[in-house]
């Protein structure tokens, strides 16, 4: 088995062209990652720069509301950027100057790795190239203004289904095209060796924190933690620290779209079966031929057809569950955070809030409950109005 | 002699790709014919894939064109089984990892062997994954395809030792498409490749003019050209037969002469 595995799952399934870059890139990481001046600047920029650690807020109405397990929020949504992208952005900017390379280019789907990855350009004056599908151009259209602001790039994809997967295709195709001087800074725990691995140790920081936080506040680890998954990055930080500790339970919340029975989802773990693709070998949704297919989610950041192998593996060990959550009961959710707790929690972190809805009730009140906020929601209040035959002339 | 060796026997090989399918299979088949009448020495005939990420704009809506038309893995395989007791060169697949995975490697495997297929070309699958494929070629007698990049430098001899058939050089950085200039040291990479082996070395990604084929003859032992045949298909449709014959007549004559 090759390297970057996950039992069956990752590995480095990619051109040859490649290959070589893929291999530098996990030397310098294994060198850099126990590196103390790399993770002395990094925790810098994490503290003074993006504002950890993020809170590990006590959601008491919601709590109360719902009459079962307490319920904590980790407040990735307060990150700079808005987002838990930025952990992994600051990261691998970071290992990319170490490299010497002097230009970034990056996959977004909602737009927020996309931000994310500009913003930290941005400060540490490399340049910058996104690509966005098209279809999340337009709906996510106040993001693009914002990579643009911050001096980045942003080139619409009009190959394929024109979402994540496809603008996936197109940073692939661009860094073969131009490797010497350009670090592809890939958004979510996927890809080939080493990204799953490296992506992952940048997230589990919202792990690490949640551990001590939950510590120090109640004195023992949560009975459960939720996020979402579309490639899985904020769900594996906020799991990584936890997966030893096996009484704590792992939920992954997947796009149901509309409905894990209609065409129009993108629940991997549900409907995908084992493939290879993007790199990896992992869980896909694909046709009888292996063709990928096209996915469907109201968020555009867990519009994706496949999941990172490090999630395939906890599924396949059973130590992680995932759950098919619907656009319907995601803007339920993100309705119910906004009105209950003042807070307004973005698309993709409603999935996993809508499944805290469900579960909090049926939990006795001694048991507690961390819900990855992972990112804020303000972009997403223009397409929850239209969801819900708003006219707000965005 | 390997099977795909034949293609490199006593002269430059030309080699060249087209999506089955594009713009359907009836049109393929009269294509390949076509083309083996013209001169060709080898055949890759690509499987559409849905997420193409080697493949520039050309090839890319070809796959598309194909899929759309109702092209499948199964369809094509029976393609091939009709055709294949009329023609006497090399045949391979070009496709993706997870056209085969999909599929079942074994199944997929074991369909070509009882078509005739000789080869397979993943560019998603290198050299540190290949044990994915090889030994299920090997149990079918398929010849599975390695390739070496500008980018694969101390690469390239552990690649060139351990490869079957004939080793495929990217010719540039970047996806597959025409290109007006190669500018890779091609001859480095082959005198590289023939100090760990003497496996044939065929050149592809962005030739497309008499010129480039003569040129990279002259470096290499063979030439693969896709994108400038998929380009004659997209523009002409199921009249391409014709000029896809006189454009690959004109290579061949090119290449046989080196």
């Amino acid at each position: 088995m090759s390297k970057g595995r996950f039992g069956i799952h990752g590995g480095q399934y990619i051109p040859e062209t490649l290959m070589n870059a893929v291999n530098d890139l996990e030397k310098e990481y294994n060198f850099y990652k126990n590196d103390e001046q790399f993770n002395k600047e990094l925790t810098a920029l994490y503290n003074e720069y993006a504002g950890r650690p993020s809170l590990l807020y006590y959601a008491e109405k919601m709590t109360n509301d719902l009459g079962g397990a307490k319920i904590y929020l980790k407040r990735e949504d307060l990150n700079h950027t808005g987002s838990h992208k930025v952990n992994n952005a600051l990261g691998q900017a970071l290992l990319a100057k170490k490299m010497g390379k002097k230009r970034l280019i990056a996959e977004t789907g909602a737009g927020q790795h996309g931000v994310a990855t500009a913003t930290v350009a941005a400060l540490m004056g490399m340049e910058c190239e996104i690509f966005m599908g098209k279809v999340d151009t337009e709906r996510q259209a106040l993001n693009v203004y914002r990579m643009e602001l911050l001096g980045a790039k942003v080139h619409p994809v009009t190959s394929g289904t024109m979402t994540l997967k496809d603008a996936v295709n197109e940073t692939f195709r661009e860094w073969v095209s131009r490797i010497d001087d350009t670090h592809y800074v890939l958004g979510s725990v996927m890809g080939p060796h080493p990204f799953p691995t490296m992506v992952r140790d940048f997230q589990a920081v919202i792990s690490k924190e949640i551990k001590s936080q939950i510590l120090e506040k109640e004195g023992r680890l949560p009975d459960a933690v939720i996020a979402c998954v579309g490639g899985g990055s904020n769900a594996i930080g906020a799991f990584y620290h936890f997966i030893d500790d096996k009484d704590v339970r792992l939920i992954g919340c997947e796009a149901a779209g509309r409905g894990v029975d209609t065409p129009e989802n993108a629940a991997t773990m549900a409907n995908g079966r084992l493939g290879i693709f993007h790199g990896m070998k992992s869980y896909f949704c694909q046709d009888e031929f292996g063709q990928i297919a096209p996915v469907y989610s109201i968020s555009a950041g867990l519009d994706y057809p496949g999941i990172g192998p490090e999630h395939a593996g906890l599924k396949d060990a059973g130590r992680a569950e995932y759950v098919p959550i619907t656009d319907d009961e995601a803007v339920n959710a993100f309705e119910y955070l906004s009105r209950t707790e003042g807070i307004i929690p973005a698309i993709e972190s409603s999935h996993a809030i809508a499944y805290a809805l469900k579960l909090a009730p049926t939990l006795p009140k001694d048991k507690i409950i961390v819900i990855n906020i992972s990112g804020r929601g303000d972009k997403d209040v223009a397409a929850i109005a239209r969801y819900r035959g708003v006219d707000i002339h965005d | 002699m390997t099977k795909l060796g034949k293609a490199f026997e006593n002269k430059k090989a030309f080699i060249a790709f087209i999506t089955a399918g594009d713009p359907d299979l009836e049109t393929t088949e009269k294509l390949i014919y076509e083309m083996v009448n013209n001169g060709v020495d080898l055949i890759e005939i690509g499987i559409p894939f849905s997420d193409p990420i080697a493949e520039g704009v050309v090839i890319q809506e070809a796959d598309l064109r194909a899929l759309e038309n109702g092209a499948t893995t199964e369809k094509i395989f029976d393609l091939v089984a009709k055709i294949r007791p009329n023609i006497d060169i090399p045949l391979v697949f070009m496709t993706y990892c997870n056209v085969i995975f999909g599929y079942g490697t074994e199944k997929f495997t074991s369909k070509c062997e009882e078509i005739g297929i000789d080869g397979l070309i993943v560019p998603d699958v290198p050299y540190e994954e290949k044990d994915e494929l090889l030994p299920f070629c090997q149990k079918h007698h398929l010849e599975l395809v390695s390739l070496v990049a500008p980018t694969s430098k101390d690469r390239i001899t552990e690649i060139a030792k351990n490869a079957d058939g004939f080793l495929y050089i990217v010719s540039s950085l970047g996806v597959t498409g025409v290109r007006s200039e190669i500018k890779t040291d091609i001859g480095e990479i082959v005198k590289a490749a023939k100090s760990a082996s003497d496996i044939p070395c065929a050149v592809g990604f962005g030739i497309s003019t008499p010129e480039q084929a003569e040129k990279m003859c002259s470096q290499a032992d063979g030439i693969i050209i896709g994108s400038a045949i998929v380009r004659i298909i997209a523009k002409y449709g199921k009249d391409s037969v014709k000029p896809v014959g006189e454009y690959v007549r004109s290579i061949a004559e090119v290449c046989h002469k080196v």
